[in-house]
């Protein structure tokens, strides 16, 4: 209830910087606010180590006089801040070009239909319950393996907040939801090396999160098992890409697909709609109303609604991921991806990361990656990585101190095949992705 | 000092009408019982962002953040709590809020600190409107033209102008309030060329705690398109980068990135004092080879990754990291500091008042040694010459660190050649610097991009270095 009462503060004030807008000579005009609350605990041997209370506001708003567009943005909700944002937004649009793509997108694409997508689950737990919680977490992982000699903590988080989006077109809606999550990182020794893992679970409902023990035996596993990591000579060899770092390359995928790359011409996916971007047995489908997902929103950042999507089929790019303005400007329509794609989702096969070793018999299993060497002109990729060295589809030694390297447009070419093993801890759910052949780089 | 703490109090305390004296009162409650330490931090950001893409000036925005933070320290324990309203009623509920991380903490005052005495580091003018609106987008539109007529292969132009006020206000245990008023400017050129089908691009930004004026003075926004510019048509004939360890020169400026990613990180105060740096315990041991000498100095003027004083109000420093291949010491901020029993160095360093302090790094650079660059390029007979970076990151607990080279070269028989695709290079941190065998006379510090994340918070740092041989470094590239 309390929640409600919130909702159509929040509302009203939209509705008061859409009018001060309007007063102030604004054609047109959107706005945008968020109120969060949460709490956050980490605890490191056994002890509470940090407690913070979270509770912050913002509110955006942007203004067209005609085709010229101007922002601005701030956290005072006051009714003084009201009128000042919007008329620092009103006094940039004065600057700003006339730019005939800008503007609000076609009233008819915006959602009309609010159906609950499950996203709010306030967590009421207390600051000492969250405390106990999390050195449950960190004792789990602490007691795993003799190895284990130190940690970085593990903390629970629990957020709740509420955001509301307005425009002058009519569209007013807000919405509350809620993510927490417990996380754990510990370090082992052996042999004077020093290698520290972490593993995490995060949900829109607590009860949806995974066991305390599950995530600090997860966490003390990871660490146990990098234990001993040498460099490999430098080759080419076959890369299986595990589930929880897969979505980062199908998340470079989507950058290379997206309006703002595509008009800027700083994609290597330029001109590539209906044709063959993955193998024929890859699918790309993005969910966004799936109930009580991470992902799920109704309407995109400007409130054009959100719909199921087949993004690729049998390998084939069937759209772009558009906004009203990069639509604008390739002469296309919006697609509804202000802000981005939503539950993305890559078809799997019938094999587990198990499988997926065999399948792959003699190559490298990445689990972690470093740094951003992904050049998204070009699709030349060169990046940190560490993991396991696997011979006729077994693990033999865990290996760091490498890079691996090639071009995702060749990559994603040369998908073998992609795990029934899926991560849906993100906003890209992928299984683990085996590629051909990449080059590594090493002692 | 005196001017700064005027300044800041005028522009957080006066349109709030919060008075000395109720900052007093919420103090004494925060301090009071068991507890070691807390404070206050006030801060009220203006932040401006000019965006001109396909040659219009795309887009605009203004923001103000301002806000206050309420921390107690207790022990090893921090509690922090915040409002984005600064308002006393706001505070003691903030200060109610964190007080209950003390409930087991020990009652083991530190001795009260005295105010730090320190002095501006850069000018306290308004970067927003140090010119007139006009003026800033006549400028970008400017340069968009002369960037688009060095070349006929430039498809885009992207220019990027940021300019942010601070102004900060920090209340300590025992000491009167601290302030300061922090100007931060960037610029930032971005275009691609095409030729023959074939697309690259060049980028080249810069920045200062200073205003605008600082791009117009030299012509050095046109600097940076020129450099950019001259990026990306070098890319255009890049060959696939070797793979494997080889020796490596990297260049002078951004190129210190190497030591930001490869020690900095390792010696920040907390990982050393949780054990959990590869760095641990090291202090006194030989980490480089006798020709470097590397420190964090938050004390140069002007620089993106100064601070007159640090967001705990400790006043920044030249702290000397490594002196002649030893290690010397690490980088505090207040809480680590005293549960290490050291000095803090002016490194606690906060992204805003909704986020707790950590140590961090201010500038990082290695000083200048005596070989020649030239004679450097000449010395190898195989490797690769490293110009320019992007990115990079460090795993702390195992020195693993990776960062990205966007312009690079092959040296073959002591001669720069091919220029080669970008690549990552990786290393351990711990032993990279064993493998300096030549150090250049020529230091240079970056041009003023640098940001750093840490846990989160992002904050404005600078580095740098000569050119510098490194004996064996592994390059990820593609040609095995």
């Amino acid at each position: 209830m309390q929640t409600e009462q919130e909702l159509i503060r929040l509302e009203t004030i939209i509705n008061d910087l859409l009018d001060e807008a309007k007063k102030q000579g604004a054609s047109n005009a959107d706005a945008g606010l968020s109120v969060d609350n949460g709490l956050s605990v980490n605890v490191r041997l056994g002890d509470v180590e940090t407690i913070e209370h979270h509770c912050s506001q913002g509110l955006g708003v942007s203004v067209y006089f005609g085709q010229k567009k101007g922002s601005a943005n701030s956290t005072d909700l006051s009714a003084k801040s009201i009128k000042e944002t919007v008329t620092a937004a009103c006094s940039i649009a004065r600057y700003a070009s006339e730019d005939q793509y800008a503007g609000l997108p076609d009233p008819a694409r915006l959602a009309t239909e609010f159906k609950d997508l499950d996203l709010y689950h306030p967590w009421d737990i207390s600051a000492d319950d969250a405390i106990d919680l999390a050195i449950n977490c960190e004792d789990t992982a602490r007691q795993y393996h003799a190895d284990i000699n130190n940690s970085e903590g593990a903390s629970v988080d629990s957020y709740s907040g509420i955001r509301v989006y307005g425009n002058s077109l009519g569209f007013l809606h807000g919405y509350a939801s809620t993510r927490h999550s417990i996380s754990c990182s510990v370090l082992g020794e052996r042999n004077g090396d020093m290698e520290r893992d972490y593993w995490y679970s995060v949900a829109r409902d607590q009860k949806n999160l995974d066991s305390f023990e599950l995530i600090g035996e997860k966490a003390a596993q990871r660490t146990v098992q990098r234990l001993g990591a040498r460099s490999l000579s430098s080759r080419k060899c076959p890369v299986l890409y595990s589930a929880e770092i897969a979505s980062g390359l199908i998340g470079s995928f989507l950058g290379a697909i997206s309006g703002g790359s595509l008009y800027r011409k700083s994609s290597f996916l330029l001109d590539s709609l209906e044709t063959q971007v993955f193998p024929d047995f890859i699918n790309l489908y993005e969910q966004p109303h799936l109930l009580g997902a991470l992902g799920s929103a109704l309407y995109d950042a400007e409130g054009v609604a959100t719909q199921a999507n087949k993004i690729v089929t049998d390998g084939i790019l069937n759209t772009y991921l558009l906004s009203s303005y990069s639509a604008r400007k390739l002469g296309m329509q919006t697609t509804g991806h202000a802000g981005g794609v939503r539950n993305l989702c890559i078809s799997a096969g019938d094999k587990n990361l198990e499988q997926l070793l065999k399948n792959m018999d003699t190559g490298l299993l990445v689990t972690e990656l470093m740094g951003q060497g992904v050049n998204p002109v070009t699709g030349d990729y060169s990046r940190g990585a560490a993991g396991f060295w696997v011979e006729q589809g077994v693990v033999q030694y865990p290996v760091q101190e490498i890079t691996i390297a090639g071009n995702l447009k060749d990559m994603f070419q040369h998908i073998l095949a992609v795990g029934n093993d899926i991560d849906y801890r993100g906003n890209i759910r992928s299984g683990s992705i085996l590629i051909e052949e990449m080059a590594i780089a090493g002692e | 000092m005196d001017n700064l703490l005027h300044l800041a109090k005028q522009a957080i305390l006066v349109p709030t009408g919060i008075q000395e004296s109720d900052i007093h009162r919420v103090m004494d409650q925060l301090i009071s019982g068991t507890v070691d330490d807390g404070d206050i931090y006030f801060q009220s950001s203006h932040a401006e962002s000019w965006v001109l893409e396909d040659g219009i000036i795309r887009e605009g925005s203004h923001s103000i953040e301002q806000g206050a933070g309420v921390r107690v320290l207790s022990g090893e324990k921090t509690g922090l709590a915040y409002s984005d309203k600064i308002e006393i009623s706001e505070l003691l509920a903030a200060t109610k809020n964190v007080k209950a991380i003390a409930r087991q903490g020990q009652n083991a005052k530190i001795a009260l600190p005295s105010r730090p005495s320190y002095s501006p580091l850069y000018s306290s003018v308004n970067p927003l409107s140090s010119i007139t609106d006009q003026q800033k987008v006549d400028f970008l539109r400017q340069l968009d033209s002369r960037t688009r007529q060095l070349d006929s292969r430039i498809e885009q132009v992207i220019i990027s102008l940021v300019g942010v006020q601070e102004h900060i206000l920090i209340a300590n245990q025992g000491s009167s309030l601290v302030g300061d008023v922090r100007p931060l400017v960037r610029l930032n050129v971005s275009v691609i060329v095409e030729e023959n089908g074939r697309r690259e691009q060049g980028g080249m930004g810069g920045g200062a705690r200073s205003d605008y004026n600082y791009f117009l003075d030299q012509d050095r926004a046109f600097s940076y398109a020129q450099e950019a510019v001259r990026q990306a048509l070098v890319n255009l004939e890049a060959i696939p980068a070797p793979a494997g360890s080889m020796t490596v020169v990297l260049g002078s400026g951004w190129p210190g990135i190497l030591l930001h990613e490869a020690i900095g990180h390792g010696l920040e105060g907390d990982f050393n004092r949780k054990g959990t740096s590869a760095f641990s315990g090291r202090v006194g041991e030989r980490v480089a080879s006798s020709l470097c000498t590397v420190v964090d100095d938050g004390t140069l003027v002007d620089r993106r990754g100064s601070l007159s004083v640090d967001d705990e109000g400790t006043a920044t420093q030249c702290t000397t990291l490594i002196e002649d291949g030893i290690l010397k010491g690490y980088m505090q901020d207040k809480l680590n500091a005293r549960l290490m029993g050291v000095k803090p160095t002016g490194n606690g360093r906060r992204e805003s008042y909704a986020c707790t302090p950590m140590p961090r790094m201010t500038n990082t650079y290695m000083l200048p040694g005596e070989s020649e660059p030239e004679e450097i390029i000449a010395s190898v007979q195989n490797g690769l010459y490293a110009k320019n970076f992007g990115g990079g990151q460090v795993d702390i607990t195992s020195g693993k660190f990776v960062f990205s080279a966007s312009e690079a070269y092959l040296i073959e028989n002591g001669k720069i050649t091919q220029p080669v695709k970008g690549a990552t290079l990786i290393g351990n941190g711990p032993d990279v610097l064993t493998r300096v065998s030549m150090v250049g006379n020529d230091l240079e510090l970056d041009s003023g991009v640098g940001t750093c994340g840490k846990e989160g918070q992002s904050v404005p740092v600078g580095v740098g270095q000569p050119t510098l041989k490194i004996d064996a470094l592994t390059v990820g590239g593609t040609d095995v």
